[in-house]
């Protein structure tokens, strides 16, 4: 349990997906100029992770390892991923309306986020349990949610500031995830 | 052979894949802590992004549309598995240091991207002038960034284990925190503004 919790932590506050890995900065950047989207956007992220790390958890231990083909990770799982979201795509669309108008168009955009083939990779080369996986797939899932949440706070503020001509937009954004980051590796010694 | 330059010519300023389209941020930011990752990180690029570009222009007229995307990204995948093999057996420093970056040029949107914009249209000559062009202007933007980095961040210039010399002041006290996570992000934004304040590219 202990494992649990110090898994889920560093991966929420102190390997922070976004600040410290840098995975995931496309949807950082592109969809972080309302609080809204960016929400939405985390919690759909989160959810393709954590479901992309239990099912490639599955097709490592029982496919890839014992048949000794590890080589082909890379092929499956972005082939698993790319699956993945087609059947939530489809499954939100039949069953939830209102959660696919809001998921819809950022499902996707998932399949190429480097954040869910990441944590795929992440959890084969750490040798994560199945809960483990899971675990660390929800808590960089829901630390990517928090970045983009406080990011798109201040780039709404942001907008309206007077700043000059040429870093407006990307780069004061730029400049803005350096002080993020650096708030961030505070929780360095926290584990 | 003038289209050639041209499209060669344009990824490296006009639609610089890292300045200007902000395409392939996760790995330019991470490797960019010293020299030696990011010219390994350019070579990666360089054979996938040829690769594809060669072979998905080869095959645009077979490929029906609507499967397209799957297709690009089953022989990206396989490219990619190829080289970190090739990396994994002569180049096993280099493999250590990209780490997971190298398995995730999968996902870089600059290979998928001018697979999709540029390689699936056009023929295989321009396609290979665009590959090129596009992986000089990604080397250049790397290296400019991971120059800067490595500079003030350990004070000393060394590529490939040869020693260019330790600067003064920064060596003894360099300033740790531009090779950690934050100082990717300054640098690469400050850079951005720089281009755009000397007008060499666009602002918004």
């Amino acid at each position: 349990m202990n494992e649990l919790i110090a898994i889920f932590l560093g991966m929420v506050l102190i390997n922070n997906f976004v600040l410290v890995r840098f995975l995931g900065l496309c949807p950082f950047f592109g969809v972080s100029k309302k609080i809204g989207s960016a929400v939405t956007m985390g919690f759909a992220v989160t959810f393709v992770m954590t479901i992309a790390s239990l099912a490639t958890w599955l097709i490592r231990n029982y496919i890839l390892l014992p048949f000794d083909i590890e080589f082909m990770e890379i092929v499956i799982y972005i082939l698993v991923i790319a699956t993945l979201v087609q059947i939530i795509e489809l499954f939100i669309k039949k069953t939830n309306a209102a959660l696919y108008f809001a998921f819809g168009i950022y499902l996707p955009l998932i399949t190429t986020n480097c954040a869910v083939l990441g944590i795929t990779l992440i959890n084969a080369t750490q040798d994560y349990s199945l809960a483990g996986s899971a675990i660390a797939a929800l808590g960089g899932g829901l630390g990517f949610t928090l970045v983009l949440f406080m990011m798109s706070g201040i780039r709404e503020r942001l907008e309206r500031a007077n700043t000059p001509k040429a870093m407006k937009g990307l780069p004061v954004a730029f400049v803005t995830a350096t002080l993020l980051g650096l708030a961030f590796s505070g929780f360095g010694g926290m584990i | 052979m003038a289209k050639f330059g041209k499209e060669f010519a344009k990824g490296l300023i006009i639609s610089n894949p890292v300045f200007v389209l902000a395409l392939g941020l996760c790995p330019t930011l991470a490797i960019s802590t010293s020299i030696d990752s990011a010219l390994g990180m350019t070579l990666a690029v360089l054979i996938v992004l040829f690769g594809s570009n060669v072979i998905i222009s080869a095959i645009r007229k077979f490929v029906p549309s609507i499967t397209r995307i799957p297709v690009f990204i089953v022989i990206i995948a396989s490219l990619v598995t190829v080289v970190r093999l090739i990396f994994h057996a002569y180049m096993p420093q280099m493999h250590e240091a990209l780490g997971i970056f190298l398995p995730l040029i999968v996902v870089n949107c600059i290979i998928l991207g001018r697979a999709e914009a540029f390689a699936s249209k056009n023929p295989l000559v321009h396609s290979i002038a665009d590959a090129l062009g596009i992986t000089v202007g990604f080397m250049l933007a790397l290296l400019m960034i991971s120059f800067i980095r490595q500079i003030l961040g350990t004070g000393n210039l060394s590529v490939f284990g040869v020693d260019f010399g330790t600067l003064p002041v920064l060596g003894k006290h360099p300033i740790v925190m531009f090779i950690l996570p934050p100082g990717a992000f300054l640098i690469i934004g400050l850079l951005m503004g720089l281009f755009r304040r000397t007008g060499v590219m666009k602002s918004e």
